[in-house]
């Protein structure tokens, strides 16, 4: 359970937005929708613990995350504008190294499983640097699928994805959903989910 | 799939660092090229005069191993926050302090060592005779891991900063005086017989100081730079 009382988040001199509320429960994915400039990336940052908020507090299962910190990290899952796809590594480095990084043991038959799911059959050998926007894109994408992680933040998921792998990220953030677990998105496209979802608007 | 030991993160984190800049070479190589051009300058400018030489040999090689650290710097944590790794790292269940420790041995493992290891070469020009020169490398390799350390406190808070690399001098160097005369007194001390154990144990002191609280001051360091 997620939960955030009354947030407000301040970027220079400007006020983004205040008094900002809400709770997701299990198996609820929260989109938040709003124009360009408008906090969405700050309000996944201050979900994910790495700025706090202005005011205002974010509680996962009742207790707040800054004094959860690692516990909290454990059951968190970011995907960022920056992909954290190291352009020097093979793809399948890659998604060793990020889940080891995050704190999760994945062997090479694993990480090349999750990435052959995501469409990269024939170039998990292949340095990121010659891979294109989007296959960068479903590698770090590969996260979802290696480290079991209660709630994922994704911002801008789609961005560079192809028809095909929105199809199936949404099929993965549904397969999360139905498991029991959470998830924060920004969008500029619709996501068709089948899961239950709700909007949040920031204007 | 399942959960990985501290240790085994930790390792993770210098075989990364080491792989990435073996694919990436020349980051490394500048660094060490730099030091063996500063060291060479000078017996070319003096002159063989072997008395100056031996007696300001341990200075030279002193200060260009701070300045070859001080280059390296900047990139120690540059590309992983260009590219989203930090934040990964930052939001890691891993503490943070155990995978910005990995990175600071990674770099001295890339930085340090090959400076300690190139030094008795180096000071061969300088007609060191043979016992100083093992005290040299002996002062480099506990003096350059407080290097890495004290510098990655400095990269850290001027992560994301413009004009970081000249602010990181102006920040660091300062830091570094008690290691570079400890660790050129080290040598001094010993070719006038006193021997280089004091300076040594108090490089030695330096080190645990620094071990014990430099990971930390940079992981704070690097959560504000993240905000």
């Amino acid at each position: 359970m997620l939960e955030a009382s009354n947030l407000e988040c301040v970027r220079g001199e400007k006020s983004l937005f205040s008094g900002l509320s809400f709770k997701l429960g299990e198996g609820t994915c929260l989109m938040v929708q709003g124009a360009n400039g408008s906090g969405k990336t700050s309000l996944l940052r201050m979900i994910c613990g790495l700025s706090p908020p202005a005011q205002g507090e974010i509680r996962w299962n009742g207790a707040p995350i800054r004094e959860l910190a690692e516990d909290y990290r454990g059951e968190l899952l970011y995907c960022g504008h920056a992909g954290a796809v190291k352009e020097e590594l093979t793809a399948v480095e890659n998604a060793r190294l990020s889940a080891t990084l995050a704190g999760a043991a994945v062997d090479e038959q694993a990480a090349c499983a999750a990435l052959r799911r995501l469409g990269l059959k024939g170039r998990e050998d292949l340095p990121a640097r010659v891979l294109s926007a989007g296959q960068k894109r479903r590698v770090a994408l590969s996260r979802l699928l290696l480290e079991k992680r209660r709630l994922w933040v994704l911002d801008e998921p789609l961005t560079a994805l192809d028809r095909d792998a929105v199809a199936q990220l949404c099929g993965l953030i549904d397969a999360h959903l139905a498991e029991g677990g959470l998830a924060v998105l920004t969008s500029h496209q619709d996501l068709p989910l089948a899961g239950r979802s709700e909007t949040l608007r920031l204007d | 799939m399942g959960e990985v030991g501290l240790l085994a993160v930790f390792a993770a984190v210098i075989r990364r660092d080491l792989l990435l800049a073996m694919r990436r070479k020349s980051d490394v190589l500048t660094t060490l090229f730099f030091f063996v051009i500063v060291v060479s300058l000078f017996p070319l400018g003096i002159g063989p005069e072997m008395g100056l030489l031996r007696k300001i040999a341990p200075g030279v090689l002193w200060v260009a191993a701070l300045l070859a650290t001080m280059l390296s710097l900047p990139r120690l944590f540059a590309a992983d926050h260009a590219d989203g790794t930090l934040e990964q790292m930052a939001l890691s269940a891993v503490p943070l302090g155990v995978l910005v420790a990995g990175k600071i041995v990674a770099h001295w493992l890339l930085s340090g060592l090959p400076l300690a290891l190139l030094a008795p070469v180096l000071g061969l020009q300088f007609d060191l005779p043979a016992d100083a020169l093992g005290v040299l490398v002996l002062a480099l390799l506990a003096g350059t891991p407080v290097l890495s350390l004290v510098g990655a406190v400095g990269a850290g808070l001027t992560l994301g900063v413009r004009g970081g690399g000249v602010l990181v001098s102006l920040l660091v160097l300062p830091l570094y005086v008690p290691v570079l005369i400890f660790g050129a007194g080290a040598v001094e001390s010993h070719a006038v017989g006193l021997g280089a154990g004091a300076h040594l144990s108090l490089l030695a002191a330096f080190l645990a100081l620094t071990a014990f609280f430099a990971p930390w001051a940079t992981t704070v360091a690097l959560r504000i730079a993240l905000e």
